[in-house]
């Protein structure tokens, strides 16, 4: 199954992620997941201070600056990983970094 | 019909039924579909058993009917491929072989449905739910009742609860070794809420629902039974036989809430005890004790003691200090404090209460200033007992406990 992996946390946790050595290529959870063969796909997001949000309410564009909600904990990162069910999902996400400091949540993807 | 069909029914129906919707979700993979060939198959049994009588195995029976009726349903409604593979993996017989081989194939499916409905991902409430549906066969009715929400609610939450065990791949399995001591402890849980649900009611005037806890025993004997070297789950059933064994005398013919000290020690249900302690010792002898073992230990001292008088209250208090270092839990203090109150006195007990007290852990539990009251009452501090009691009674959730507390505030007040 695919799952993806939102990670969570508070936004200066979040900040230090971006030097994070979960990051592909720095020798650390992605890579070690890359090796097991369950890493799709990952990336880091830029400040939500640079966010835009956008909706149509008609034929109006509506854009609002910042994140879609504002609470404490922000989304800093996601992940999609694919592996046999969810608890093999729980212990992948449980070695994230970001794991022991923020939070993960574990949203399984439509399959077709 | 006769009544001999009846009730092979209804025991095939109480001891089958969870492993029957167990066998069919491992082949279907369709909880739904699974729960209704089970009710189709109990249907069947009751038109055929009449006529070509009892089957030697009833469970088999079942199963096999059951299957059958699976298999014939996933055939009309296969759309797609992967249906029609579905339906060609079933007709191939995993369960070939001897019948000891089929018949720890059955109990391994028993397992996995226990601890698929106990997986920590899903909500609490949820697992309690689902193992009273599937394990246990109530109805969604019935699993409302006991849990005082309306059946729509429940019928909600079910619904809810299979689609996250399919939609987020939560598997179907025995957990492996890394994760089967913290799984096992989930699946306890499960079953002693269970049961406490059914002890005692956590609102309104329905004190005893006794067909939880019913269903919690017999179903923690069927996972000590596939568990022999868990010796957590013997302890959890040997405490649930030695509660169980009281249950008569716990509220009196008023409906009052009669403390262990008052109980008619002659009702309490001597087979049950004798059941629970031997249950308890085949645990303690695996040389690994635990929580429930530990609780099942404190159960013996009571049910054992004669007399309210003969209770070894050292012996407990000593249990209750091994059981809060194994958990550390502040009710788990509080009854330490009793046990300290009895074994040296009423002023020791007093002096750990005011400490948890001051901790603050306890705040809005009324079995803290019910406990005071009782040490201070004993200390014959009246006015500070009394005013405990009251303060107990405004934090007491059922009847039974208010009326207990009432009493005990009036014979507080009325000894000048």
């Amino acid at each position: 199954m695919r799952y993806m992996l939102l990670i969570c946390g508070q936004e200066s946790d979040i900040a230090s992620l971006a030097d994070d050595p979960a990051l592909p290529g720095r020798g650390g959870w992605a890579d070690e997941m890359k090796r097991r063969g369950v890493f799709r796909l990952g990336e880091g997001l830029r400040p939500v201070a640079e966010a835009t949000t956008v909706r149509v309410r008609g034929d109006e564009v509506l854009l609002t600056d910042g994140p879609f909600a504002e609470t404490k904990d922000l989304i800093g990162g996601f992940n999609v990983i694919e592996c046999a069910d969810l608890d093999e999902a729980i212990e992948i996400a449980a070695k994230h970094p970001a794991a022991s400091f923020g939070m993960i949540e574990i949203r399984p993807l439509w399959e077709q | 019909m006769s009544a001999e069909v009846e009730a092979a029914v209804a025991a095939a129906f109480r001891e089958e039924w969870g492993q029957i919707v167990a066998t069919l979700i491992r082949v279907t993979g369709d909880w739904d579909l699974a729960e209704e060939c089970a009710q189709d198959a109990f249907t069947v049994a009751l038109q055929r058993w009449p006529r070509d009588g009892i089957p030697r195995r009833p469970g088999a029976w079942l199963t096999t009917t059951a299957r059958n009726r699976a298999t014939d349903r996933l055939r009309r409604e296969a759309v797609g491929a992967a249906k029609l593979r579905e339906a060609a993996m079933m007709s191939s017989p995993r369960e070939a072989g001897d019948d000891e081989v089929a018949v720890s194939g059955v109990r391994d499916d028993l397992l996995r449905l226990m601890f698929t409905c106990c997986h920590p991902a899903l909500a609490f409430e949820s697992q309690v739910a689902l193992t009273l549906r599937t394990l246990a066969g109530l109805t969604t009715a019935e699993i409302g009742r006991a849990f005082l929400v309306p059946e729509s609610t429940m019928s909600k939450r079910l619904v809810r609860a299979k689609q996250k065990i399919i939609g987020a791949g939560i598997p179907y399995r025995v957990p492996p070794a890394h994760l089967l001591p913290e799984r096992t402890t989930a699946v306890l849980g499960v079953l002693y809420l269970l049961f406490n649900e059914g002890y005692a009611a956590t609102a309104g005037a329905d004190l005893m629902r006794h067909g939880l806890c019913g269903e919690a025993i017999r179903l923690a004997r069927t996972l000590a039974e596939l568990m022999p070297d868990e010796p957590e789950a013997l302890g959890l059933l040997a405490l649930l036989l030695l509660h169980d064994a009281r249950r008569a005398t716990r509220v009196d013919d008023a409906g009052d809430l009669v403390t262990l000290e008052h109980q008619e020690r002659t009702r309490w249900d001597t087979a049950e005890i004798a059941d629970g302690v031997h249950v308890l010792e085949t645990a303690l002898r695996r040389g690994r004790p635990g929580p429930y073992q530990v609780q099942a230990a404190i159960a013996a001292c009571h049910a054992t003691a004669t007399e309210a008088a003969d209770t070894d209250w050292a012996q407990i208090a000593a249990l209750y200090g091994e059981l809060a270092r194994m958990v550390p839990s502040a009710v788990v203090q509080l009854n330490h404090a009793v046990a300290i109150g009895m074994a040296e006195g009423p002023a020791a007990g007093l002096a750990l209460v005011e400490t948890l007290d001051a901790s603050g852990a306890l705040a809005g539990y009324h079995l803290l200033p019910a406990t005071r009251a009782d040490l201070l009452r004993r200390l014959d501090r009246r006015a500070e007992a009394a005013a405990a009691y009251r303060q107990a009674l405004e934090l007491a959730a059922t009847d039974a406990e208010r009326h207990y507390l009432t009493r005990r505030l009036a014979e507080t007040t009325n000894q000048d």
